[in-house]
């Protein structure tokens, strides 16, 4: 599963560790996240997330 | 020492640092403010702190005012060490009843000053407490400029305490726009924002956005370094429009370095071409200009030209330096050359036009690159491409308008 990045604060998204604190499982897909979720650190819309290369 | 009173019962008792001219690598001649707000209502406030070597002052003005343990709440809008510093100091004299933060807020005073204990009180974005006859609604500014960042309204008194935001690195006497030369204040706030701010301009219009359409009345913006804005609020309004939304003006840069004036004859030759088309042009030699001066000029240019000769297969460390510095603060929406000299594998021009078209910058040229010393001919090319240049400047202004 891809990493990804926040390209407004740099925060990257591992799908191994989810983001627990805001109802996000580890082993969650991205692509499996809720739209409405927003990036932990600086509060993004998931749109302006990119992948990892 | 000196109080201000800014609105009726609500105080500036900050510190001006006279001493400071490098803040993590901004230049500051002008030296600085931490500034501090005490409210006096059915609960008395203070907004933020100073940095730690002023909490002195701090407490002097506060007790000019009031005994420290009749605050109830520490308002923090932002934990950067500047405004936090004083903290523990403070929390220990005051004893408050809520230490009032966002919920990034919470997380980043916890990683700064490890205390669990603390009295915390987070607060959503949009909350409004009330304190007495008025209130205070926080909004959040999560990297205006740092995730913990957010704003105290106070709409009774039309009063924003805008933390970092509107500020600028202006040490003086003077608390008030309406007491300082407009145009030192102007490039301080435009310093300010290039440094500090120019990256999150995405977020900045959408700050200006909202707050439009929310229709909430400002009559005064008191940022935490600087002077508080009350003549003319709108003006740093307008000119957070300008800067956020990239408009450029009629002017261009040349910034360079060299080794053996080859380098500087290029852009010299660059910024006699951009001169004779009317545009305005400023000769940027890295190895006299502060960083963080040429980026408060990069933000109104239209055009940059960068010139830097080849070392060691790369770039001089100067310009290398400056364009990772420069990356960070992504500028946009500009067009872009770079030239240099090289003695036999010429490899900078390909490494400044990487940067420049990583940034989407568009370039006028493929580049020029001249063998040890430039010829009569070279520098007339070079000239071309400056002229080149302040025509495409000149053409796209005109669109914009």
């Amino acid at each position: 599963m891809k990493q990804y990045r926040c390209t407004v604060c740099g925060y990257v998204y591992d799908p191994t560790n989810g983001d627990p604190d805001n109802g996000v499982k580890p082993g969650t897909a991205f692509e499996d996240i809720p739209d409405d979720w927003t990036c932990p650190i600086c509060g993004a819309s998931k749109d302006q997330f990119e992948p990892v290369e | 020492m000196q109080v201000y009173e800014i609105k009726k019962d609500i105080y500036w008792v900050g510190a001006v640092d006279w001493l400071v001219r490098d803040f993590h690598g901004y230049s500051t001649y002008k030296g600085t403010t931490y500034n501090a707000f005490l409210m006096f209502d059915e609960k008395t406030v203070l907004f933020d702190t100073v940095k730690h070597n002023l909490c002195s002052d701090l407490v002097h003005r506060i007790r000019t005012l009031t005994d420290p343990e009749k605050i109830d709440y520490i308002v923090v809008n932002h934990v950067e060490m500047d405004h936090s510093g004083s903290l523990p100091e403070i929390v220990d004299l005051v004893k408050p009843e809520k230490i009032i933060c966002s919920k990034m807020g919470h997380k980043n005073l916890l990683a700064h000053f490890h205390k669990p204990d603390w009295p915390y009180h987070v607060v959503e974005n949009g909350e409004t407490i009330s304190v007495g006859k008025r209130s205070i609604t926080f909004i959040e500014t999560r990297m205006l400029h740092w995730p913990d960042s957010m704003f105290s309204y106070i709409p009774e008194e039309k009063l924003l305490i805008s933390s970092d935001a509107f500020g600028q690195h202006l040490g003086t006497s003077e608390r008030f726009d309406d007491e300082v030369d407009q145009s030192e204040l102007m490039y301080q706030a435009k310093k300010y924002y290039a440094n500090i701010l120019y990256l999150y301009s995405p977020q900045v219009r959408k700050l200006l956005q909202s707050v439009a359409e929310a229709g909430i009345e400002i009559d005064m913006i008191a940022p935490d370094h600087g002077v508080i804005w009350r003549k003319d609020p709108g003006k740093i309004i307008k000119a957070y429009e300008d800067w956020s939304h990239h408009r450029g003006t009629k002017k261009a840069l040349v910034i360079y370095d060299t080794m053996w004036h080859s380098t500087e004859m290029m852009a010299k030759a660059v910024a006699d071409g951009l001169e004779s088309t009317g545009v305005s042009v400023k000769l940027l030699d890295l190895s006299v200009n502060h960083r963080s001066e040429i980026v408060t000029d990069v933000i109104d240019a239209k055009g940059i030209c960068l010139g830097c000769p080849t070392l060691n297969n790369g770039l001089l460390p100067a310009m290398a330096g400056f364009l990772m510095y420069l990356r960070g603060l992504r500028p946009a929406k500009k067009f872009g050359f770079a030239f240099g000299s090289y003695g036999w594998s010429g490899e900078a021009v390909k490494h400044m036009n990487k940067a420049m078209e990583d940034w989407k910058f568009d370039l006028v040229h493929e580049g020029i690159r001249v063998k040890y010393v430039p010829t009569h001919d070279d520098l007339k090319k070079c000239k071309e491409v400056g002229q080149l240049m302040g025509q495409k400047i000149i053409e796209s202004l005109e669109n914009q308008e």
